[in-house]
């Protein structure tokens, strides 16, 4: 099968853009970048057609770690689950490789930016193909490092720098999770090879089980921007769009999904870890929403977006509907990179304007951007027969049956939904133009790629990945229930129409809205200060701290004091001391001879010299 | 003949030595000094001899013999050393040579 090709390919492409790309013309980097990841999709369809899905399709490449009774191989394997993040993330990141030739055509840094894309898809296949938790570990960890290397991309902008660490340091703590995890693992199941723990998992205690649940879902909340580790994916779209498309829409964030749908042994043997997902992704999806109701950074918009639609897919794992969450993954994928690649376009198309408020009016201006995006928003909004009407309505079907409550909340986080996106729609597309660019149309490089994702968000619902998937995940028997369909398709329109009325019927509405609930307003335009409050509560004691404690006290005062302090003390006997050192050679003999007579003293009153 | 006790021998010596060793520490003169460390040398001579024909040990007589070696080798030395120091700064005092000071 030569599965070792697909990551390989694009890490080939890393190497040479990496080490040559300088010297190159932009179209030797384009080759080499879009190429090695075309060939890789290339490869993913050939493999998928020739290989038998329901055999056992893991090939092992060598031994990695051989520790006593711990043996950790370099192994990949294909299965249905792989298949479709094979399928996603080869295919999107094809579609977003050849869009960036356009967006960053007048950037600085081409062929930099080219080998970290082509890097972070080495990074992301590894992932996708591992099969072992160490080596998806691996992937984890690297496309974790491609995500801060592109956020400060622009790193003579601090904020960019800035936003890059922010996102590296917020994932260390899920990883710290992902890593306890996986030490639990080896010391209960003695095996990290996904096959050995899934198979030892049913035989293990709840306890074990639940733990282990918990810690890896720590980790996925980190990768993931689930509540309370969220708050570096708004920051990271200080990256280039393609970037924000690419990597923190369409496919790293999603891996926390794939993990826990991956563990899916696991937790359906730990209830209490499944339904905190469940809990947690629901909780995001409604909080990040509401945020998303305020902002007026049309990617901040998009990012909170994601954020709580990653929450809808917390939600559907959570609730045992592993299918339904991955099924939105790739969804999801489609009509967010598109939102995205469009708000991309729109910012290219006004040189670098974000502010929705300096916008309006474009959709004459821009044609190609604003249809295709508005399928991406008919699409999120859950709008059928679209491709979110779909998967959202199979994770609010199963969260129902998991838990009535969940489906009331992700009912309103659709309409909220619906209605910021279809807000953002309006602000940009309609009504006057407020800005002062001269808004251009992007080239065909850019709106080709638009287009097909455009085609794949209305159309992608027809991909059976339930049913491709059934075969995989265990089946949960939610009934389809129309009632339940109908309501969340007109809390979806509802939001739609809501936006209208605001934004385009009644211009003035949200601005004496805003008026009115002045308190709520400030606190959710703010983000309800949680990145204020992290920086109380967690950054500043841990920064004041490493100062006055670590800093002043132990370094400082303790290690530079002891070494110090040892030349003082010798600095001072010898000022002492020195003094005896006169040159004058009667004194010196006054010494001898006081020296002598101390010792016979000692001598005598010590019993004598035998 | 009557045997001159030991002690004498030693309170000479000692005697000899404290006096070498107060010209030493007192007087200015690099002159009187250095014939103070000869005397102080002598007097431990003394004693060598003393012990040695006290224990009929032949020892005692070959320090002696080291010392006086050591000490006209020194006092070839050492008057050369005084002969330039005078030489070069028209003083003997003691004191007024310590150049080495600071």
């Amino acid at each position: 099968m030569q599965l070792w090709l697909i990551p390989l390919l694009p890490f080939a492409g890393f190497l040479v853009n990496g080490l040559a790309g300088r010297r190159f013309p932009k179209g030797a980097v384009n080759a080499v970048a879009i190429g090695s990841v075309l060939l890789s999709f290339a490869w993913v369809l050939k493999t998928l057609f020739t290989i038998n899905l329901d055999a056992i399709n893991q090939e092992h490449y060598f031994t990695w770690i051989q520790s006593g009774a711990l043996t950790v191989g370099c192994d990949m394997a294909v299965d249905r689950l792989t298949a479709v993040m094979l399928l996603v993330v080869t295919g999107i990141g094809s579609l977003i490789h050849i869009y960036s030739i356009g967006y960053m055509a007048h950037e600085g840094g081409y062929y930099r930016f080219f080998s970290f894309l082509n890097l972070f898809m080495f990074f992301m296949l590894v992932l996708v193909l591992a099969s072992n938790y160490l080596v998806m570990f691996v992937g984890w960890e690297g496309v974790g490092l491609c995500s801060y290397l592109l956020i400060g991309f622009y790193f003579d902008k601090k904020f960019a720098t800035n936003a890059g660490n922010k996102a590296f340091i917020v994932n260390r703590i899920g990883d710290f999770g992902f890593s306890l995890a996986m030490f639990y693992m080896v010391r209960n199941f003695g095996s990290l090879d996904f096959g050995t723990v899934f198979k030892a998992a049913p035989g293990a205690s709840e306890a074990v089980l639940t733990t282990i649940g918990l810690l890896l879902m720590l980790g996925a909340c980190g990768k993931s921007a689930q509540l309370p580790l969220y708050v570096w994916l708004p920051d990271a779209m200080a990256g280039p769009t393609p970037v924000s498309a690419l990597i923190h829409a369409a496919t790293m964030v999603t891996a926390g999904v794939y993990m826990t749908a991956r563990s899916w042994v696991i937790y359906t043997h730990a209830p209490l870890a499944l339904n905190t997902i469940a809990i947690i992704g629901v909780a995001t999806a409604f909080f990040a929403a509401t945020i998303g109701l305020a902002q007026t950074d049309i990617k901040k918009v998009f990012a909170y977006s994601t954020v709580s639609q990653l929450g809808y897919m917390f939600l559907g794992v959570g609730s045992g509907a592993f299918s339904a969450g991955i099924f939105h993954l790739m969804t999801h994928a489609f009509f967010k990179a598109l939102l995205f690649l469009g708000s991309g376009s729109v910012i290219h198309a006004l040189a670098g304007e974000q502010d929705m408020r300096n916008m309006g009016g474009l959709r004459h201006k821009i044609p190609w951007t604003f249809w295709t995006m508005m399928c991406a928003a008919v699409a999120i909004s859950g709008v059928p027969p679209t491709s979110g009407f779909f998967s959202k309505d199979s994770i609010l079907v199963a969260a129902n049956h998991h838990a009535p409550w969940m489906y009331w909340l992700g009912v309103v986080t659709a309409g909220m939904t619906a209605f910021y996106v279809f807000r953002a729609m309006f602000l940009t597309f309609f009504g006057e133009y407020r800005g002062h660019a001269h808004p251009h149309e992007s080239p065909p490089l850019m709106t080709i790629p638009l287009a097909m994702l455009a085609l794949l968000s209305l159309g992608g619902g027809y991909i059976a990945v339930p049913a491709f998937l059934g075969r995989f995940f265990p089946t949960v028997e939610a009934p389809e229930d129309f009632t339940l369909v109908a309501i969340s398709v007109a809390f979806g329109l509802g939001g739609i129409a809501l936006a209208y009325l605001m934004y385009i019927a009644r211009p003035g509405m949200a601005d004496s809205l805003a008026g009115g609930l002045k308190g709520l307003y400030s606190l959710v335009y703010n983000k309800y200060f949680v990145d204020e409050i992290y920086d109380a509560a967690v950054v500043k004691p841990v920064v004041g701290g490493s100062r006055v404690v670590l800093w002043k006290g132990m370094d400082v005062g303790f290690i530079d004091g002891m070494v110090n302090g040892v030349g003082a003390l010798a600095r001072r006997t010898g000022a002492v001391l020195r003094l005896l050192q006169s040159g004058n050679i009667r004194s010196y003999a006054t010494w001898v001879l006081f020296g002598s007579v101390v010792v016979i003293v000692a001598l005598e009153l010590g019993g004598g010299a035998r | 003949m009557a045997e001159i006790p030991i002690a004498w021998f030693l309170t000479l010596s000692a005697v000899l030595f404290v006096l070498g060793v107060a010209g030493f520490l007192f007087r200015r003169n690099i002159i009187t000094v250095f014939m103070s460390i000869e005397l102080m040398l002598n007097a431990v001579n003394l004693s060598f001899v003393a012990f040695s024909y006290q224990l009929k040990q032949v020892d005692g007589n070959l320090f002696a013999f080291f010392v006086m070696v050591v000490a006209a080798a020194e006092a070839a030395v050492g008057l050369a050393i005084i002969l330039t120091v005078f030489k070069n700064r028209s003083t003997l005092n003691i004191d007024e040579v310590e150049t080495m000071k600071n």
